[in-house]
Parts: C-alpha cells; sequence; structure tokens
C-alpha cells in the first residue's frame, strides 16, 4: 500500500565487528565453543560418510544413456531408465498420439488462470467460479474423449504424473467449498444439520483413506444394482474428495472459532443475512488465518494420491512402481522411486512457496492491526 | 412518554430473559417514541446490554412483548430482517471489519442489503465521513485508526443503512478519556437532528444535555425513569441515590 510509503525504516544493521569477513563468520558460528567445533566436526563427518557416496552414486558414476541396464554402471545411477521411459512417469498408459490432449488441456488450464493473477482484475471470484464450473467439462472431454471426433481413452489407461494432478486438482477444488460447507454445518444452530455434519466429519476422519478407496472400489459396486457400473477413477476421486474435505472442515472451523463475536453481531445488525455475512465478514478473515492449515491439508491430498495404486490405478508412484517390473531394467528399483519422489516432492514444495507468498501479500495489505 | 401509537417507535412490555438460570431480565416495560433519547445507565450486570440487543433481535427473550415501529419481534425472520434495517446499532468495541477498508466497511450493507448501486453507496458513505469528520481516512483500514476515529466510523457504518433508531451499547467505554469527547459531540449532532436514540452509558454529562428521560437500571430491572433534571436532583429510590453517589464525585 501507499501508506508505507510515508514511514520509511532503516533496517538495523549489525555493528561492524561482526560483518567481517567469512572467516570471523566461520569463528562465530561454528566454532565459537569447544563443544560447537566438537558439533561442527561431528555433521562434517556425517555428511562425508552419506552424502559423498549419495553424489557419487546419483551424479558421478550415473548414466543418462543407454536403453537397458546392460549398459548402466553396477556402482552408479541409471538415469537412462528415468529418459527412457520418461513419458509414460507423465502420462502413463495414455495412447501416445493422443497426448497432445492433455498438454492442450492443461495448456488451457495455465492460460484460464493467468486472470486470478492479474493485480486489477475485476470480478475475480466470479471469474474463479465460472472458470471451476466451465474447465473440468472441457478438460474431461480432452481427456476422455469418445466426441467431436475425439478417440476415447478408458481412465483405466490415464497415468503417471498426470493422473495424479487430475486427482489431487479434483480433490483440492472440492474439498475446500465442501469442507467450508460442513464446517458451517458443524457450528449450524439446526441440529439436524449439525449432527449431520458432525457425523460426517468424525466417520471419515476415524478410517484411513485406503478403506475408503476400498470400500469404494469393492463394496461400492456389490451395492450397485447389477449392470450398473462407476467408473474406478470417479470412485477414487468421489472418495479423495470427501476424506480430505472432512480434514479441511476442521481446519476452516479453526478459522471459524477464532473470529470475535462482535464481528456476527455487527455483521447481523447491518441486516446482513446469514449467507452475506459469511461470504462478507467472517469466511475472508477465517480463512486468511488458516491459509497455512489449508495448504497443509492440500499438500496431505497430494500426497495421498499415490494411495490409488491400491485399486489399480497408475498414478505417478503406481507407474514408478510399474516401470521396476519391467525386465529390461530389474533391479533398478531406487532410480525410479526416487524420481517419483521428486516430482512429488517439487509440487508440495511449490504449494508451501506460494502459501508463504499468499500470506506475505495478505499482510502487507493490512498493516499495523 | 409516548402517546399515540403511529409515533411509539420502540414497545417493550413486560420483557422477560432468562440466561440458563440467571433472570436477566424481569419485565422491562418501555416506551420510546419517535425522536426521544433515552439513556440507560446502571451497575455492570443489570441487564443494559441485554435490553438494548433484545431491541434488535441480537439477544432474544423468553416473555413478553417487543415492537419496533409497528413491526412485532416476534421470532419470524421477516419481521427480524425488518427491524434490523431501521435499527442501527454501535458496539462499545467498535466490531469494524478489519479485513475492510473504512469505505468498504460503510458501503458494504447499502451494497449487499438494500442493493444500491456502488457508486450511490460511495457518495453516501463520503457524506456520513464528513458528517463524523473523517472522510480523509476513507481508504485505511480500521487498524490504522486510533479508537475515537473507529467509533466514528462505526456511527457512520450505522448511518449509511438510513436507520430510523440508533442503538448505542456504552459506546465509549472502550476509549481513551481524550477520545470520548469527539465520540459524544458527533452523537449530540446526532441527537439535535431528531434521531430517535437508545444510549447505554455511564457519561452523565451527554445524559443530562440530551436526554429526555433517563433509565436507571438495576438487577434486571427498571428501578427509575425520569427527566434529566428530576434524576439527578431528585431520585426517588435509594438504589438510584446509591448508584449516583457512586458515579458522581
Amino acid at each position: 500500500m501507499a501508506v508505507r510509503s510515508e514511514s520509511p525504516r532503516e533496517i538495523p544493521r549489525p555493528p561492524v565487528s561482526e560483518r567481517i569477513g567469512p572467516l570471523a563468520w566461520l569463528k562465530h558460528n561454528l566454532f565459537s565453543t569447544w563443544y560447537n567445533t566438537l558439533l561442527t566436526f561431528l555433521v562434517l563427518w556425517l555428511l562425508w560418510v552419506t552424502l559423498v557416496p549419495f553424489v557419487e552414486w546419483a551424479v558421478v558414476n550415473a548414466t543418462l544413456a543407454g536403453t537397458s541396464k546392460a549398459d548402466c554402471p553396477a556402482d552408479g545411477a541409471c538415469w537412462a531408465l528415468v529418459r527412457v521411459r520418461f513419458h509414460q512417469y507423465l502420462f502413463g498408459l495414455y495412447p501416445v498420439e493422443e497426448r497432445w490432449r492433455v498438454l492442450l488441456a492443461f495448456a488451457l488450464l495455465v492460460a484460464g488462470m493467468v486472470p486470478l493473477f492479474l493485480p486489477r482484475m475485476p470480478r475475480r471470484i466470479l471469474y474463479a467460479i465460472v472458470l471451476i464450473l466451465v474447465y473440468p467439462p472441457v478438460a474431461y472431454l480432452l481427456f476422455a474423449g469418445g466426441r467431436f471426433g475425439l478417440v476415447p481413452v478408458e481412465t483405466a489407461n490415464w497415468g503417471g504424473l498426470f493422473l495424479t494432478l487430475v486427482i489431487a486438482g479434483v480433490g483440492i477444488t472440492t474439498s475446500l467449498p465442501l469442507g467450508i460447507l460442513l464446517a458451517l454445518g458443524r457450528r449450524s444452530s439446526m441440529p439436524v444439520v449439525r449432527a449431520l455434519s458432525v457425523a460426517f466429519i468424525e466417520l471419515v476422519r476415524g478410517v484411513p483413506l485406503v478403506t475408503i478407496l476400498f470400500m469404494a472400489s469393492v463394496m461400492l459396486p456389490l451395492f450397485l444394482p447389477p449392470g450398473v457400473t462407476i467408473d474406478k477413477l470417479l470412485r477414487a476421486l468421489v472418495g479423495v474428495s470427501l476424506f480430505s474435505s472432512a480434514y479441511m472442515a476442521e481446519v476452516v472451523r479453526g478459522g471459524l472459532q477464532a473470529i470475535p463475536k462482535g464481528q456476527y453481531e455487527a455483521a447481523m445488525a447491518l441486516g446482513l443475512s446469514y449467507w452475506q455475512m459469511m461470504r462478507l465478514v467472517i469466511l475472508p478473515q477465517a480463512l486468511r488465518l488458516v491459509i497455512p492449515g489449508i495448504v497443509n491439508t492440500f499438500i496431505g491430498l497430494f500426497k495421498d494420491t499415490s494411495l490409488v495404486t491400491i485399486i489399480g490405478l497408475y498414478d505417478l508412484l503406481g507407474m514408478a512402481k510399474l516401470i521396476t517390473t519391467d525386465p529390461a531394467w530389474l533391479g533398478r528399483a531406487a532410480e525410479s522411486y526416487l524420481f517419483a519422489a521428486f516430482g512429488f516432492w517439487i509440487f508440495c514444495f511449490g504449494m508451501s512457496r506460494y502459501s508463504m507468498y499468499v500470506e506475505r501479500v495478505l499482510a502487507a495489505g493490512r498493516e499495523r492491526d | 412518554m409516548a402517546q399515540d401509537g403511529a409515533d411509539r417507535m420502540i414497545v417493550m412490555r413486560d420483557v422477560h430473559k432468562w440466561f440458563g438460570e440467571f433472570h436477566v431480565l424481569r419485565g422491562i416495560t418501555l416506551e420510546v417514541a419517535r425522536g426521544q433519547k433515552v439513556v440507560v445507565c446502571g451497575p455492570s450486570g443489570s441487564g443494559k446490554s441485554t435490553m438494548i440487543r433484545c431491541i434488535n433481535g441480537l439477544e432474544d427473550y423468553q416473555r413478553g412483548e417487543i415492537v419496533v415501529d409497528g413491526i412485532p419481534l416476534d421470532g419470524d425472520v421477516k419481521h427480524l430482517d425488518a427491524i434490523r434495517r431501521e435499527v442501527g446499532m454501535v458496539f462499545q468495541q467498535f466490531n469494524l471489519f478489519p479485513h475492510l477498508t473504512v469505505m468498504e466497511n460503510l458501503i458494504l450493507a447499502p451494497m449487499h442489503v438494500k442493493h444500491m448501486p456502488r457508486r450511490e453507496a460511495e457518495e453516501l458513505a463520503m457524506f456520513f465521513l464528513e458528517r463524523v469528520r473523517i472522510p480523509e481516512q476513507a481508504h485505511k483500514y480500521p487498524g490504522q485508526l486510533s479508537g475515537g476515529q473507529q467509533q466514528r466510523v462505526a456511527i457512520a457504518r450505522a448511518l449509511c443503512m438510513r436507520p430510523k433508531i440508533m442503538l448505542f451499547d456504552e459506546p465509549t467505554s472502550a476509549l481513551d478519556p481524550e477520545m470520548v469527547k469527539e465520540v459524544l459531540d458527533v452523537m449530540i449532532e446526532l441527537a439535535e437532528e431528531g434521531m430517535t436514540m437508545v444510549v447505554v452509558t455511564h457519561e452523565m454529562g451527554f445524559a443530562r444535555q440530551v436526554a429526555d428521560f433517563i433509565c436507571f437500571m438495576d438487577q434486571g430491572e427498571i428501578v427509575e425513569m425520569a427527566p434529566p433534571a428530576e434524576f439527578f436532583s431528585r431520585p426517588r429510590s435509594e438504589r438510584t441515590r446509591l448508584f449516583l453517589s457512586q458515579i458522581l464525585h
């Protein structure tokens, strides 16, 4: 805000004696006492015995060239595996000649989200809601095909990072609104709404996600009339979304409880309806308070998607595992799993950094209160 | 006191309220006519705030009857909405919305409750900000203002809904002493313009200057109700005399 420029603040600098040279820094930070010196050497030794062999294996002796395990050194990582199968880590068993559809759908998403990050975008919320309503059918059409001359691709062939992003994306976009509704329901003055919300949250939180996925894939078909089938991926999506919405509900409830009673009263006294009060006054404040918790849940959800392997879907981790079973690369599991781990880490780290950025921006908008 | 029906803005008849076992309002009967100013005082815990909060339905009551500008407050949601449109309220803790600027605080209800176009709402907001003498703060956040300024914004926010009645629940109790006057001055101006006001306060100077009658509450009852001159010089009840001796030094 412009207000800030009115009061330029001096950044306090350390006294001169502490700012001289790297040697002084070393002495001050690493060798200040005899036990700090001891700890420094201990840590250096630990790094030596762990990091050095790892770097030797992963970088120095590793190879990126080659087409099978025969081309790989015995004492180095075989990244050739990742190079050769790279497209499968990304797309799973999605037909090679149709992969442009997946890329197009993700390009559309990125393009569609650009306006959300423009600083002076009017009606941002409305645009976001339209995007959330319009994009999924478009993306589904591109992914699944079957219309407008697009070759159908069964969801069983969706896989790799692509599938991970689909499950995580659907989970994230449905769990936040559902979680908000459940949190409001849990604090509602209507006994039936409250009881249902509490029952749902406590039931879902009380069982592991694996159980829910098993239920969805094994139990659900038993209760459906014969001939009716629900897509396996759809069942997984519903399971993951409901599971994370229960966690989200509790995060949001924490935020709601932190809002002083006076805010509710002032909103009511002004004549706002319940939904107006929540939308305009309470939720903007409550959600802002719990951004770290929300992102924490998102990150958990992103990693939990790997559990769909259990019901036979091949997400990034599932693909990594499947690839290790290829006889041409037998015995090279570590490379495959490391690469999958790296993929998960990139996205989770990205989310974490983004949430820190958002918190900083929001804090700057209302300093001094 | 009010005479004919059309001019009775607030009518409370034998209102009782319990918080659990605690009988907090014990048969409140009060009538406020259009344009009248009532100051409510009494020791803490006497039910003053609860009484005033019943008038716009922030608290419910278990027995008796409340009618605001002819609309009964009877549990019907439509009636409650109608009453809240006509009654503005100012709180001890200001209760401004900290995530919105002063201007956004002021235009929120006119835009969303009365569906007023933004430009019109902003003009109205500026008009009232000038009335409370802080137009230059329109684009700051509440946290950047002093307590006195925040309370004046809160008054302007309530006025933007063009209420017929204003309720003040200890509006100066949370302020530093040097800021009390700027808020009271705004309230005095409002009173002089003929606003119907119910004010819970211990500012006896304000009461003397503005009130049509003063209402002394103790233990959930209205003990004494009288015009200021009479109230201060010839209090009838022993409890009133004791209270006055404690707050007037």
